[in-house]
Formats: structure tokens, C-alpha cells, sequence
């Protein structure tokens, strides 16, 4: 490597000095979709701070503390942490190209997801059924579709696992089907991410108030 | 509810004669168009070499024309706006009842800036970013050819509104209360956001695509502080889209769920909150204000450094100056409503800000002046249009300036001042510089240059028509007029309402020279081939290859060793050159095969988003489930590139070499 490709043409080091070109197609894919992963924060980060203004305007309906319980939040927390970590042995299985550890870990993530989404089911119509309807006030307006889209979005998850399992089974472990569950891997951690968020600021923020 | 919803045929507008006679017109001139090219038997042709294409040069043209078409819808709106305000004072009522007149200002803002300006500014990007980066294509081909379609669909639907139903009467904001159902009962609101959530998507589509592409797919040796400076406005403009746009999708999906669930985000009643709606919408509304100009003004960059013969001045400070502009476009949103109340404190932090964003533009104004200064300046039509805009966007500058000035906004707030203002950065900024970037890209499309002499009347009509339209309206407001009256009674405003129609008449002789320029360039192309690839004597990597390039691009990445990476190589000596190209060897390269699924997708889009705005379930669904098989079809296709062998490759670059060497 020459001087020139380290320091840069004016002599001082530059951060991007040694630029070798095109990034290959793995890092490229992976790369765009943590953009579209901070996209969707951002669509979060809208839907948090409506959650944060109307928190309030309860409209004489019930708030936080009267709905949410919160043995039933542990274990969905529970469920959805655990399926991140199995997702994470499944990813260690690609890596090994061991299809029936794949689809272990598949089997596993996708059970614990599905019964965080059960929890999550039957607290709504638990709600809908007590008169906590969105269209009661705008704080649960705000509650249910912040709560919703994520579990919208773990649905999604679920649909987009079974996808990658029988691409797996058809395809078997080429490029682009690794791309892709790598992906996966990233959009259910991302997903924690949000829970977290969602955790501390709907279910903790709104049990102590 | 009937099996299609709300849809009858009260929803075909025949008790008004303008919108008959529009939607006819719209008909009659697209059935003229497929059966043109029915009859000439273009339609394989154009499915294989354009529909299906995911070539980042043919997406970006097809952009411009979606643009250029949507510039004639949105001009149309422009013009019976004029016409109506020239005539409806004191008894006279003009020729537009309210209803209409109000769907009319709504369509034209919606269309001029998410159906005109955007994807203009988009086609420009596609076309020359990854061109002048040096790379084969963008990050995601057929993702881009699924953002194209997505556009187009949002667009179909908003003319669709036009036949079928009604367009919003809310303005290009749709503030609620009054978009929200209590207010607006009818289709129009949902019109409104069913495009915008469906293109929406498209674009974000299209900022992810090319934040990627940018930071991961550039030649070697293309450092970042080698980049030409549009693809550093490319860069800004696309973080800002990825930044922007979810919070306008959130937005949007919460006054959908307002208007078709019952739910209490913004309404007057179940203690809902429609500033937060107004703080969402410019949140997402002042950083979109810099992706349009943005672009606008990596064009102007590249158009002046060419045309004055010079590097560009301050290079290291244009680049600072744009990611400035992009930080700071996020901290100044609230001064689209410093009328709502908020604390002086808070009002004077934004304005405060909203001054600050001037100084880095200022930055880049001198920067393109410095670059003129000692330059032999060309006067070609690109270099006109940016003339035109550094005098015009200066003016909209400043009266940008005094807005931010809370006490003087309590003033103008929702007047004819401010719409003088946003006209004049918009137009002056934005519009010539994707007239600018029209006339310099195009000999690169096509291979042969736009005619000069309409090529400057479309110039010279569209500035002075600008003057004329806009600069009565800064009186106007000042002289306290509102937007958006249908009729008022002040008589004393009839004069200079006059003579902005008659400007938005000059600008219509300016949209005619554009057409005309067109045409006579396509039947005169002999007499202005470009056979070298570089028509303008350019400096950036995309003149360095054939005029239009492969789809390949480059046979051989190029290796950049500068800023200005083409004007480099043109220095060296020929021997030298030579030696270059004819040593290197040819490697056989992997193409994206072209694909239907952006087509397929947006056909679907079209539908369950005309479902869901008539309420047509069984449709939507229909509609959604096709997108998902479309998807799996893509998801489950074996080969998804062609390769071109070395052979083929060196025998085009050779070619094209010796024909420009003559």
C-alpha cells in the first residue's frame, strides 16, 4: 500500500484513507437493512412521542395503573428476551449450515414469539372487553396502536420466520437465503429494542403514576 | 354496505362541468397514449427495456417523466387558481365554487411537491449518483424498481381522484380537525393519504437504497472528500428521507386510524390533540423542504464547477454546509406555527434556529460565486437556470428570514407573504435546478444535447413569469390577504392578482418552450450527437463513459485518485491515457436481471389502495394478498443476474473508445 492510499493527498491522515471499492454483497445487504432498521426506530420514535403527549387524556376513561398488570407484562418480557436468545442459537446453526438445529432454533423462536403475541392478544381484548376500547380516549388510542405496531410487527416476524424455513428446506443454506435470515436475526433483535422502550415507558411509567 | 363499499355512480362529478371536462381530457389523452402504442407495436419494448428494467439510468428517467407530466397536472390546478383570484372580487364570484376551488389549491400542492418536485429531484439522483460514484448500479435494483412503481401509484391514485370521487379540500396539509371524518365525510381526505402512505413507502424505499449505496458501493480510491459534491447532497437528501419519512408514515397511519376506526388522536372530542398531528407533519415537513433542495443544489455545484472551467470553490466547506443543513433541518419545524401558542422562550429558540439554517446556505451562495469569479463562464441553458436561481433563491432566502421572526410571523402566518416565499425558494430553488440538471444530464441519457435557443426562452419565460406570479403576492400579503380565498371583497387587490395571472400566463409559455424544446431536440438529434460521452467538457466520472452508458456503466471500475476524477485523467498525457485503458483486462461482471416485481407490486398497490379508500374489503385484502405472492415469486426466483462476458464487455468499450477518440 502506498503512502499516499494512508495519508491522504494533503499529507494528514484521513478516516476513509484506504477505500478499496465496492463492499461485497453480504456487508451491502446487511448494511441496508440496519437503515431500514433505524427507519422503522424512527417510525417508533413518532408513535413513543404521541404515546408521551397523550398519556393524560384520558378523557375521563381509565389510565395506566387501573389496566396494566404487570405479572402478565414479566412473562410476555420474558418470552420475547428468551425468543431473541434462541434466535440467536439458530443463527449459530446457519453459521454451522446444521439444518435441523436451524430448524430447532426456528421452532423455539417462533413458539415464544407466538406466545408473547398471545399475552399481548388477550391483554387487548381483556381491555376491549373491561370498555378500555382506542376509541374510548386518546391515551389508549395512543396505547394500542403504539403497543400494536410493535406487536404488528413481531407478526410479521413470525410470518417472515415460517418464509425463511421453507426457503431453507427448498434452497437449502445458498447466499442469498443466509442474506436474508441474516436480516431476520437483526429485525427480532431490533424488535427487543423497541420492547424495551415500550416496557419501560407504557408499562413501568404508567404502573407507578 | 354494498359489495363495493361506498363506491356508486354519484361518485363520477357530472354536475361539474370543469372536472367532466378535466377527467375527459385526462381520459381521452391516456387512452390516445396506449393506443399509439398499441398500434405501433412498442409494447414488448416497452416491457422489457423500460417497465421491467432495474437499470438505475432507465428508473431515473422514467422519475422525470413521471415529473415533467405531473409539473402540466399541477400547472393546470396553478392557472385556474390564478384565474379564479383575478376575477372572484366584490360581486363577482368567479367561475369555481368553493368545493372545487378548495380541491384544486389541496391537488396542486400535493402534486408539485410529492408528484413533481420529489421525483424529480429522485430521477436526477438515480440517474447521476451512481455514475458519478463509479459503481454498476445502486445498492437494491429491483427495490429501486419497486420505489419507481410505488410513486407511480401514489401519483395514479391522486388523478385517479379526479374521475372517481373527490381530492381533499384540506389544503396539501390536511390538518385535522378538519381532515379528521366529522369534517370531511367524504373520499378526499382518504385519497390524499392512500397516495401518500403508498409512494411514501417508495421513497423511503429509495433512501435507504441510496444511503447504501453511497457509503458502501463507491469506485476505489472514492474517499468521501473525493465525492462529487451531488453525491454528497444525494447523501444528505437520502439520510434525511430515511430520517423524515417514517414520521410522516406514523402520522398519516394515525389519522387513517382516526378516520376509518374511530380512534382519538387528533379529533376535538376523547381529549385528542390535533397540534400534535401540525408538530408530526413539519417534523417530517421542514426536513423534506431540504430533501428537494438539496439536490437542487449538488446540481448547481456541478453545473457552475463545469461550466466556469474551475474546480468548484470551497469544496470542504460545501460539504460542511450540507450536512450542517441536514442536522440543523431537524431543529427548526416549529416555525410553521409560531401562531400556536407556544411559550416566547420556545418561539424564540426556532426562530432563533431557523435564522442559523441561513448561514450555511449563504455559505454555499458565495462558494458558487467564488467558482464563477476568474472562471471563463459557458452560457449555456443549465448555467442560465443557475443564474437564475442564485438572484431568486437569495430573495426567497431573505424573505425566509424575516418569517423566522416570530413577532413578524404573527403577521404573515397563512398569507399570501408566505406563499410568495415558499414560490420563490421552491420554484427558484428547486425547479431550475432540476431544469438545470434536465439540460446537463440529458446528452448523457440519450446521447445527443437539448436544442439551446428554446432551451433558454423556456428560461427566460419562466423567470420573469416567476417575478410576475410571485413578487404581487409578497404586496398582497403584506397588504392582508389570506391563502386560499376563493373570493374576497377588497378591491384594491384586484390589480396585482391581474398581474400574477398574467405571470402564471408567461410561465405557461415557459412550460411550452420545455415541450417544444423536447420535441425539436429529438427531431434535430443528428445535429447534436455527443459521440464523445463528455458533451460539456466535464469534470466528474459519469462524462467518462459512453453517452448513454452501458447499463454495466463502467466496463473497468474506474480508480479515483482525486476530486474531480474525469478533469484528472484529461490532464494526464494522451500516451498515458492510452496506456491506461488498453492494459487493464476485462473480468466477465454479474447484472441484475431485469424484473416485473415493481410493476406487479405498484399494480396491486393501486388496487387495495383504491379499495381501502371506497371501502372495498374483500378488495384490499385481494389487493394485499396479491403484493405478498408477488413478493414470494421474487423471494423464490433461482438466477437473479446475468452475466456479461469479458469478451462482450471489451468489444462495446473498445467501440465506443475509438469512436470517441475520432
Amino acid at each position: 500500500m502506498s503512502t499516499e492510499a494512508i495519508f491522504g493527498a494533503e499529507g494528514a491522515i484521513t478516516v476513509d484513507a484506504i477505500y478499496e471499492g465496492p463492499a461485497p454483497k453480504r456487508i451491502v445487504v446487511a448494511y441496508g437493512f440496519w437503515i431500514f432498521l433505524l427507519s422503522d426506530i424512527v417510525l417508533f420514535s413518532a408513535l413513543f412521542a404521541t404515546y408521551a403527549v397523550l398519556v393524560h387524556a384520558t378523557a375521563g376513561g381509565p389510565d395506566g395503573v387501573q389496566l396494566f398488570s404487570q405479572t402478565r407484562i414479566a412473562i410476555e418480557t420474558g418470552c420475547l428476551l428468551a425468543s431473541s436468545y434462541t434466535c440467536g442459537l439458530m443463527w449459530m446453526a446457519i453459521g454451522a449450515r446444521n439444518p435441523a438445529a436451524t430448524y430447532l432454533g426456528a421452532a423455539v423462536t417462533f413458539v415464544l414469539g407466538a406466545a408473547f403475541l398471545a399475552l399481548e392478544i388477550r391483554e387487548f381484548a381483556g381491555m376491549i372487553a373491561a370498555g378500555a376500547t382506542p376509541q374510548r380516549s386518546a391515551f389508549l388510542s395512543a396505547f394500542f396502536t403504539l403497543v400494536g405496531s410493535h406487536g404488528a410487527h413481531v407478526t410479521l416476524g413470525l410470518i417472515w420466520l415460517t418464509v425463511m424455513m421453507a426457503q431453507v428446506a427448498t434452497k437449502g443454506f445458498v447466499a442469498a437465503v443466509t442474506r436474508r435470515l441474516a436480516c431476520f436475526s437483526l429485525f427480532w433483535h431490533a424488535l427487543d429494542i423497541i420492547w424495551v422502550g415500550i416496557f419501560t415507558v407504557v408499562y413501568l411509567m404508567g404502573i407507578r403514576t | 354496505m354494498s359489495i363495493l363499499g361506498k363506491l356508486s355512480w354519484s361518485a363520477i362529478p357530472i354536475h361539474e362541468p370543469e372536472a367532466m371536462a378535466a377527467s375527459g381530457l385526462m381520459i381521452a389523452g391516456v387512452i390516445a397514449v396506449l393506443l399509439w402504442t398499441t398500434a405501433r407495436g412498442y409494447w414488448p419494448y416497452l416491457w422489457r427495456e423500460w417497465l421491467t428494467s432495474v437499470d438505475h439510468k432507465r428508473i431515473g428517467v422514467m422519475y422525470c417523466v413521471l415529473a415533467l407530466l405531473m409539473l402540466l397536472r399541477g400547472f393546470i390546478d396553478a392557472i385556474m387558481m390564478r384565474a379564479q383570484q383575478a376575477f372572484a372580487a366584490g360581486s363577482s364570484q368567479g367561475y369555481l365554487p368553493p368545493g372545487h376551488f378548495d380541491q384544486i389549491f389541496s391537488a396542486h400542492g400535493t402534486i408539485m411537491i410529492f408528484f413533481m418536485a420529489m421525483p424529480f429531484m429522485i430521477g436526477l439522483m438515480n440517474f447521476a449518483v451512481p455514475l458519478q460514484l463509479g459503481a454498476r448500479d445502486v445498492a437494491f435494483p429491483t427495490l429501486n424498481s419497486v420505489s419507481l412503481w410505488l410513486t407511480a401509484s401514489g401519483i395514479l391514485l391522486t388523478n385517479i381522484s379526479l374521475v372517481i370521487g373527490e381530492f381533499a379540500k384540506t389544503g396539501w396539509v390536511a390538518y385535522p380537525p378538519l381532515s379528521e371524518l366529522k369534517f370531511s365525510p367524504g373520499v378526499g381526505v382518504d385519497y390524499y393519504l392512500w397516495s401518500l402512505q403508498i409512494s411514501g413507502i417508495g421513497t423511503l424505499m429509495t433512501g435507504i437504497n441510496f444511503v447504501t449505496t453511497i457509503l458502501k458501493l463507491r469506485a476505489p480510491g472514492m474517499r468521501y472528500m473525493r465525492m462529487p459534491v451531488f453525491c454528497w447532497t444525494a447523501l444528505a437528501t437520502n439520510l434525511l428521507i430515511v430520517a423524515a419519512f417514517p414520521v410522516l408514515t406514523a402520522t398519516f397511519a394515525m389519522l387513517l386510524l382516526d378516520r376509518y376506526l374511530g380512534f382519538h388522536f387528533f379529533t376535538v372530542d376523547g381529549q385528542g390533540n390535533m397540534m400534535m398531528y401540525v408538530n408530526l407533519f413539519w417534523v417530517w415537513g421542514h426536513p423534506e423542504v431540504y430533501i428537494l433542495v438539496l439536490p437542487a443544489f449538488g446540481v448547481f455545484s456541478e453545473v457552475i464547477a463545469t461550466f466556469s472551467g474551475k474546480p468548484l470553490f470551497g469544496y470542504r466547506s460545501m460539504v460542511a454546509a450540507t450536512m450542517a443543513i441536514c442536522i440543523l433541518s431537524f431543529m427548526v419545524w416549529l416555525h410553521h406555527f409560531f401562531t400556536m401558542g407556544a411559550s416566547a422562550d420556545v418561539n424564540g429558540f426556532f426562530g432563533i434556529m431557523s435564522m442559523i439554517i441561513a448561514v450555511p446556505t449563504g455559505v454555499k451562495l458565495f462558494n458558487w460565486l467564488f467558482t464563477m469569479y476568474g472562471g471563463r463562464v459557458r452560457f449555456t441553458v443549465s448555467i442560465l437556470w443557475s443564474l437564475g436561481f442564485m438572484v431568486t433563491f437569495a430573495i426567497g432566502g431573505m424573505t425566509g428570514v424575516l418569517l423566522a421572526v416570530p413577532p413578524a410571523d404573527f403577521q404573515l402566518h397563512n398569507s399570501l407573504f408566505l406563499i410568495a416565499h415558499f414560490h420563490n425558494t421552491i420554484i427558484g430553488g428547486v425547479f431550475f435546478g432540476a431544469m438545470a440538471g434536465y439540460n446537463y444530464w440529458f446528452p448523457k441519457a440519450f446521447g445527443f444535447r437539448l436544442e439551446e435557443r428554446w432551451g433558454a426562452g423556456a428560461f427566460w419565460c419562466w423567470l420573469v413569469g416567476f417575478y410576475l406570479a410571485f413578487m404581487p403576492l409578497y404586496v398582497l400579503g403584506l397588504m392582508g390577504m389570506t391563502r386560499r380565498m376563493q373570493h374576497y371583497d377588497d378591491l384594491n387587490w384586484q390589480p396585482l392578482l391581474i398581474v400574477a395571472a398574467v405571470g402564471a400566463l408567461v410561465i405557461m409559455a415557459g412550460i411550452g418552450c420545455i415541450v417544444v424544446q423536447l420535441v425539436v431536440s429529438i427531431r434535430t438529434r443528428e445535429l447534436r450527437r455527443d459521440t464523445t460521452g463528455d458533451p460539456w467538457n466535464g469534470r466528474t466520472l459519469e462524462w467518462s463513459t459512453s453517452s448513454p452508458p452501458p447499463p454495466w456503466n463502467y466496463a473497468l471500475l474506474p480508480h479515483v485518485k482525486g476530486i474531480d476524477a474525469f478533469w484528472a485523467m484529461k490532464q494526464q498525457a494522451p500516451g498515458e491515457q492510452a496506456a491506461h485503458v488498453q492494459t487493464a483486462g476485462y473480468a466477465p461482471i454479474e447484472m441484475p436481471k431485469n424484473s416485473a416485481t415493481g410493476f406487479v407490486t405498484a399494480f396491486f398497490a393501486v388496487i387495495t389502495g383504491f379499495a381501502l379508500i371506497w371501502h372495498i374489503w374483500w378488495m384490499a385484502g385481494l389487493g394485499v394478498f396479491g403484493a405478498l405472492v408477488t413478493l414470494l415469486v421474487f423471494a423464490w426466483r433461482d438466477q437473479d443476474e446475468i452475466e456479461i462476458p469479458a469478451g462482450e464487455l471489451a468489444r462495446i468499450d473498445r467501440s465506443y473508445r475509438a469512436e470517441a477518440a475520432t
